[in-house]
């Protein structure tokens, strides 16, 4: 009887306590949005890159893909505002398609090596021991390549192409996560009362799904958006340097890599697609800066 | 250290044998004469069981023996040696300017908070870790090569020059070294571009965090006690806060080095630099399997060896670190 | 206006602290003053503003706060009116400050004995390194064993060894004016009488004014001369100690002094009616008014005057003031 009596109000009391930041102080936090101007910026060009994702056929007559010889490597007009490739493709067209792409990347990636970071990190961080020893040492170890190198290797060896470069990439994200995830893991298990649901016979299972997965788990979301702008940059890096998306896929890093051949005449090919992935990284970046200030307790005063 | 680069060789033989990719077809091309392909196979080893294999990568990885490339017929480490001082030389230069701009910007953006140069200081910080590496490189180029001619735009040295006699392969020191000022010159102005494009990265995040921690430091009581001495304003930031301030920008410094690795990858495409970064990229594109494990390995050899250093370091500013 | 004393006088103090809640009133004309050599305790709750007027007496006030306006007179000279380099020759010079956590206000960085030889080094203008003879012998003053607690990190000193460290660097410079702020507060029961007699004999010896804040009137009473009361950023009493605990005027002070258990006291304890207002949106006059037993209309309006009620005893009450607002 106890413990139908204790667990959903448990329950509540740490749904309420871990919705605490954004709830009990919900008008500051809106307030201190407004009142960060870049946050705003951040968060208008984030949306922007949703929509265009979403909508990117109703936004352009061409196709991504069609090449189109007699219209090759113009230079932007009104017809083609960002300039026409070296196959007669719409630049514009094709960085708006890429939006696809990258918004495919950023949600596979962030999904597949946030799940495997939360949960390697909360297991090594409740179970402790030789549990945590040996998924730690594991983390370790991907840790010790530059990222970026590792990455690279996944994704040649692989093959490359855009699903292998989000097996690549999400192989070596889930560090990043698992460490912080562990780390939260650990300050929540020492908490009195997950000691006292012990005491009344809470199965493990049950104490890392409701009481140590919700606890833990806002800070690493903060950690997740602050890195979806490295996600879109690594990827870009492997598609530039051949070893991810390939042509004629209108991944950016591609269509920059594209360009190169025709920086000096046609510098238009590789600047517009090398602006957007710059514009939606600092996008990321302003709105995930952001979300760490209003989150920052010692900002908050 | 020992136990994380088994593990580094274990992931990395890992990802060359057991993920199926098919580097005999790669060289031998896709319709090969069934003989040849035995024959290659046999001459890599492919044909042995996997414990033996990896048996003789590691013992070869402890003495440096990586095999060698299908691609250039060297010894890998060979390669490497020849390789990675341009790396080196590249990252370290990359690395010094960051250090120096990007802890200048960062504690200056600390004591002068929400004053114009911070503003400025955070917007360049925010632009410098939002900018692809590789897309910077073509715009450096693309402006200082192409269209103002100030500065060339690949190559370690001019194509007519004769690079310095060989030390240690990094043409600033063996230009220092031999006295050869010329070839100093002109490696420098090769170096300025991509270094710049390397390092501008690398800045931003070492000024954001020298700040951080600087604003941190500054709210502490001793701060307090040390202007209660009497101590001048500058004493107080340099002696009293930025030495605390530096611990955790230490930190940030050694991860960001792994990302100057990856960057220098990116950075030696654009600038057609012969570094390790490129050779591995051409070893991938190839699947020259020996040179990318030992090139990958190699980089993770030097990135481990680079947060040992910041480990000591760690222990040299934070007395508490020390045992 | 004549100096009410020849070491400190302080009059009229007003300090703001600008907060996304609004501005915080916490000095609202503070009055205060000593005299060469004398110790002077500071008493009052928790956010009354005992250490904020310690620290405006250093100028140290930093963003977000500001001293609005009054006057220190320090020594014959209105440190309102130095520019920051020639305050940052009286700071740890002719004034030192002792804070309450000793631990977090050493540098963690650096070990004690340069800690304490920096303060030697600037006064007389030397190199650091010169005056590690007179650190270890400043450690020796205040009874650490010198050769192993030079070399020592803040992290490897116990509290009291911690407040002794702060205690020789505070008087190192032998300043003529040592502010001790809530100097025992933060250690155990056992070390604070230690720190507090160690602070006594040497105070004596070297004979420098000290200003202790402190919230507990037991202490006060044991070490100081004069006692200034405050609540919430005013002064409300001051008077020799012996005074003010035979004769307590103010109805604060006479609600303070019966909150105070001592053995063999027989009528009840008491803790004052209400809570100390929000200084965000202080109320009108007396700031005391909503708790005080004896409120009269005009402390409604009014801020009462500090003024002599007797002899070397100042109030802040219009129960007592000869002047019962204005215009009646």
């Amino acid at each position: 009887m106890a413990e139908i009596d204790t667990i959903p109000k448990t329950k509540k009391e740490l749904w309420l306590k871990r919705m605490k930041p954004y709830f009990e102080d919900l008008n500051h936090t809106i307030d201190l949005w407004k009142r960060n101007l870049l946050a705003v910026i951040g968060t208008v060009i984030i949306a922007l890159f949703i929509l265009t994702a979403i909508f990117a056929p109703l936004l352009t007559p061409y196709s991504p893909i069609e090449q189109n010889m007699s219209v090759k490597l113009q230079a932007p007009s009104w017809e083609h505002p960002f300039g026409t490739d070296q196959f007669g493709r719409d630049i514009y067209t094709r960085v708006l398609y890429g939006s696809r792409v990258a918004v495919q990347i950023i949600l596979i990636i962030t999904f597949v090596s946030g799940f495997i970071g939360i949960s390697v990190g909360i297991i090594a961080g409740y179970y402790g021991g030789i549990v945590d020893d040996i998924l730690m040492r594991i983390t370790d170890m991907f840790l010790a390549f530059p990222r970026l190198i590792l990455a690279m290797a996944f994704a040649a060896m692989l093959g490359p192409s855009l699903v292998n470069v989000i097996i690549a990439i999400s192989c070596v994200m889930w560090t990043i996560y698992a460490r912080l995830a562990r780390a939260e893991a650990i300050k929540v298990k020492k908490q009195p009362y997950i000691e006292s649901i012990k005491s009344i016979g809470g199965s493990d299972l049950r104490i890392i799904f409701l009481h140590i997965l919700p606890m833990s788990i806002s800070p690493v979301l903060v950690q997740i958006t602050l890195r979806m702008g490295t996600i879109i940059i690594t990827a870009a890096s492997l598609g530039f340097l051949g070893l991810g998306a390939q042509p004629p896929s209108p991944e950016w890093g591609v269509m920059v890599s594209d360009g190169r051949t025709f920086l000096i005449d046609q510098w238009w090919i590789s600047t517009f697609p090398g602006i957007a992935i710059a514009v939606v990284v600092l996008g990321f970046n302003l709105l995930g800066d952001g979300i760490r200030d209003m989150l920052d307790p010692r900002l908050r005063r | 250290m020992i136990l994380v680069l088994f593990g580094v060789s274990c992931i990395v033989f890992f990802i060359s044998h057991i993920i199926p990719a098919d580097p005999v077809s790669a060289i031998l091309g896709g319709n090969a004469p069934e003989e040849a392909i035995e024959k290659m196979e046999e001459k890599l080893g492919y044909n042995d069981p996997l414990p033996t294999q990896f048996y003789n990568f590691i013992t070869g990885a402890v003495v440096g023996d990586f095999g060698v490339s299908l691609r250039t017929n060297n010894p890998v480490m060979e390669d490497i040696k020849r390789y990675f001082p341009t790396t080196l030389e590249l990252t370290f230069l990359a690395m010094i300017f960051a250090i120096i701009t990007g802890l200048t910007l960062g504690i200056l953006s600390a004591v002068f908070r929400n004053k114009m140069i911070d503003q400025i200081s955070r917007i360049f910080s925010i632009i410098g870790v939002s900018m692809p590496v590789f897309w910077t490189g073509l715009l450096l180029l693309l402006f200082f090569y192409y269209k103002l001619g100030i500065l060339p735009g690949a190559g370690r040295i001019g194509f007519f020059s004769s690079p310095p006699d060989h030390i240690t392969g990094m043409y600033l020191v063996d230009s220092i070294l031999t006295g050869n000022w010329s070839a100093f010159k002109e490696t420098i102005v090769h170096l300025v571009l991509p270094a710049f494009c390397l390092g501008f990265l690398a800045t931003a995040s070492i000024a954001r965090t020298t700040r951080s921690s600087m604003l941190d430091v500054m709210k502490q009581e001793y701060i307090m006690t040390a202007k209660s001495k009497g101590l001048k304003n500058s004493v107080v930031i340099i002696r009293h806060a930025l030495r605390n301030a530096l611990i955790p920008t230490v930190t940030i410094i050694g991860l960001t080095f792994g990302s100057l690795l990856g960057g220098a990858v990116l950075t030696e495409t654009v600038f057609s630099l012969p570094g390790l970064g490129r050779y591995i990229t051409q070893g991938l594109l190839s699947l020259d399997y020996n040179s990318v494990m030992g090139g990958t390995l190699y980089f993770a050899f030097v990135y481990s060896l680079v947060n040992l250093i910041v480990d000591i370091l760690y222990a040299v500013l934070d007395p508490r670190m020390r045992v | 206006m004549e100096a009410r004393a020849n070491l400190l006088d302080v009059s009229n103090l007003n300090v703001v602290f600008y907060t996304y809640r609004g501005v915080i009133k916490a000095l609202n004309g503070v009055e205060l003053w000593m005299n060469k050599g004398e110790r002077l305790g500071v008493v009052g709750e928790t956010g009354c503003g005992k250490s904020v007027t310690s620290k405006s007496v250093m100028r140290l006030i930093e963003e977000p706060g500001e001293i609005l306006s009054g006057d220190i007179i320090f020594d014959g000279r209105n440190l309102m009116d130095l520019s920051e380099a020639e305050m940052r020759k009286i700071r740890g010079n002719e004034m030192s400050i002792i804070f309450q956590e000793p631990v977090s206000a050493l540098n963690p960085v650096m070990n004690v004995g340069f800690q304490i030889a920096e303060v030697i080094a600037k006064k007389k203008n030397t190199r650091i390194k010169k005056q590690y003879p007179a650190a270890a012998e400043m450690l020796e003053f205040v009874g650490l064993d010198s050769e192993r607690v030079m070399k020592m990190y803040p992290h490897e000193l116990s509290g009291g060894m911690a407040q002794r460290v702060m205690i020789a660097m505070g008087l190192a410079p032998q300043p003529k004016l040592l502010i001790a702020d809530e100097p025992t507060s933060s250690l155990d029961v056992t070390i604070q009488s230690q720190i507090l007699s160690l602070l006594d004999d040497l105070v004596s010896e070297l004979g420098n004014a000290v200003m202790l804040i402190s919230h507990d009137m037991g202490v006060v009473a044991e070490f100081c001369d004069k006692v200034l009361v405050m609540y919430a950023g005013n002064s409300v009493e001051y008077a020799s100690v012996k005074n003010l605990f035979r004769n307590p005027i103010h109805p604060y002070t006479k609600g303070l002094l019966k909150a105070v258990p001592r053995i063999g006291r027989i009528d009840e304890l008491k803790a004052i009616k209400g809570t100390v207002p929000d200084l965000v949106d202080p109320p009108l006059g007396c700031r005391f008014h909503k708790r005080c037993p004896n409120v009269i209309d005009i402390c409604k309006v009014e801020l009462p005057p500090f003024e002599e009620i007797e002899p070397d005893h100042y109030v802040a009450c219009y129960n007592y003031s000869s002047d019962k607002g204005g215009d009646q």
